[in-house]
């Protein structure tokens, strides 16, 4: 059965490493952060300016000067740290953040995303994300394989305005785990009970499909 | 040194028609609410306003858009505000949105004296239309440019009466960039303390950005997305 958007941020939690600073966009990517693997510690960014993100407050606790770029209220963990917006995108675009996990609306073969207008229709702006995508190394896009018509988002090529060029590596959809490389999606695991030929009928881009595809342990 | 005005209205005197501002906050968190109330009443129209987001349709920035006094916006993300959005499709407002990031850069840039700079964020997109392109290090970067603005309107916590300014929590965000990149900076506090009090340890802000401080009458400081978890 394909993932929901827990199972798409459980799995994204197992790329997470001990001593990794994290940006989380909205969205799925904000619930990587309720799966963190035992034994490891990470410290999330929000490029609102905040290091060391912790849980939503409980209720009555709510601090209107504390919020996450989702601009939802949140807590400090022990050891956090303010910073202003231009210090928030020197840690992204220095590269001192080691994962960036953002959603999509779009994703290429080769490597190009979209995430930010669709025109004459939804133009919310782009935040922090071409920032991010620009700068970020490693980079997960966390989204559904296809859109509620049924249409797949992991294309040969974008058709919405592009947030960047050339940059995502890997895509952890409801259906599977894809690695671009060589202007390719390379399936790498499927969706518990998923079906590689499902798979494939949901990829409108070019994929690459090895003998053997191991299931998700999530 | 000192730089107290005594209310709001004589903080903002001096703004008119056709201005640039430049107001901090991030979403409705660290905006200069009464500031902002305060230019609704004024009516000042035909603003160009420099600032990360638009507010919501009934506060911060919103109430702005609402009585139609802003002719263009700068912002990064403008997703919560329904007028906003309409304006724009319509064709009524112009608006310039840029990366997040690019946008607190331009601003401190304009603060710090550095004309323009290069950076990777937006290169591909239709953010470099008609900029120059550099390739630095075998990649390829942007030319941005730095703002000013006639006003920046900020938000702190606390200020003392020289002007210099410490912020809460993320209510920091874009304030201390626009601070200094304002040819007049007028600081809104929650709370003003005379010289000295506050320790020179732990300022963010130096006051030789401000220009004029005043005490906020009320702050409402709206949550935009309320978020708890149970006990």
């Amino acid at each position: 059965m394909a993932l929901d958007k827990n199972g798409i941020a459980k799995r994204i939690a197992q790329e997470l490493e001990d001593g990794w600073y994290v940006n989380l966009g909205i969205g799925i990517p904000t619930l990587v952060a309720n799966y963190i693997p035992e034994g490891i510690s990470v410290e999330f960014q929000s490029e609102n300016g905040i290091l060391g993100m912790g849980p939503f407050p409980f209720e009555g606790e709510e601090d209107a000067d504390l919020i996450n770029a989702g601009k939802q209220t949140i807590t400090a963990r022990p050891g956090a740290v303010y910073f202003d917006s231009a210090t928030s995108f020197a840690m992204i675009r220095g590269r001192h953040v080691q994962l960036t996990v953002l959603g999509a609306m779009e994703v290429a073969q080769n490597g190009d995303i979209a995430n930010w207008k669709i025109p004459g229709k939804m133009v919310k702006g782009m935040g922090g994300a071409m920032d991010l995508v620009a700068s970020a190394e490693n980079i997960i896009v966390a989204m559904m394989h296809t859109n509620k018509k049924g249409e797949s988002k992991i294309l040969p090529a974008c058709t919405l305005p592009l947030t960047g060029v050339g940059c995502v590596k890997k895509v952890v959809t409801d259906l599977a785990v894809l690695e671009i490389k060589d202007n390719a999606f390379h399936l790498i695991e499927r969706a518990p009970g998923v079906s590689v030929d499902e798979i494939i009928a949901a990829t409108a881009g070019k994929l690459i499909v090895p003998d053997v595809v191991p299931e998700m342990s999530i | 040194m000192n730089k107290v005005v005594a209310n709001v209205q004589e903080a903002l005197e001096g703004i008119t028609d056709g201005m640039t501002l430049m107001l901090g906050g991030f979403g409705l968190c660290g905006i200069p609410e009464n500031a902002i109330a305060e230019l609704v009443k004024k009516g000042t129209k035909d603003l160009t306003c420099i600032s990360n987001n638009a507010g919501v349709d009934d506060f911060g920035l919103g109430l702005l858009l609402q009585q139609k006094q802003i002719k263009k916006m700068i912002s990064s993300y403008v997703g919560e505000n329904d007028e906003f959005e309409r304006q724009m499709l319509s064709g009524e407002l112009d608006v310039d949105l840029i990366p997040q990031g690019s946008l607190a850069e331009r601003c401190r840039a304009g603060g710090a004296g550095i004309p323009a700079f290069f950076t990777p964020a937006g290169f591909g997109t239709e953010v470099a239309e008609g900029k120059e392109v550099r390739v630095f290090n075998g990649k390829p970067h942007i030319l941005e440019h730095a703002l000013t603005a006639d006003y920046a309107i900020v938000k702190a916590w606390k200020g003392d009466e020289y002007g210099n300014l410490i912020y809460k929590a993320t209510a920091k965000n874009f304030n201390p960039m626009m601070a200094m990149a304002g040819k007049i900076t007028i600081a809104e506090v929650e709370e003003l303390v005379p010289a000295g009090e506050l320790d020179p340890n732990e300022i963010h802000t130096p006051g030789i950005f401000v220009q004029r401080i005043f005490k906020g009458e009320q702050f409402e400081k709206r949550i935009e997305q309320r978020t708890v978890r149970q006990k």
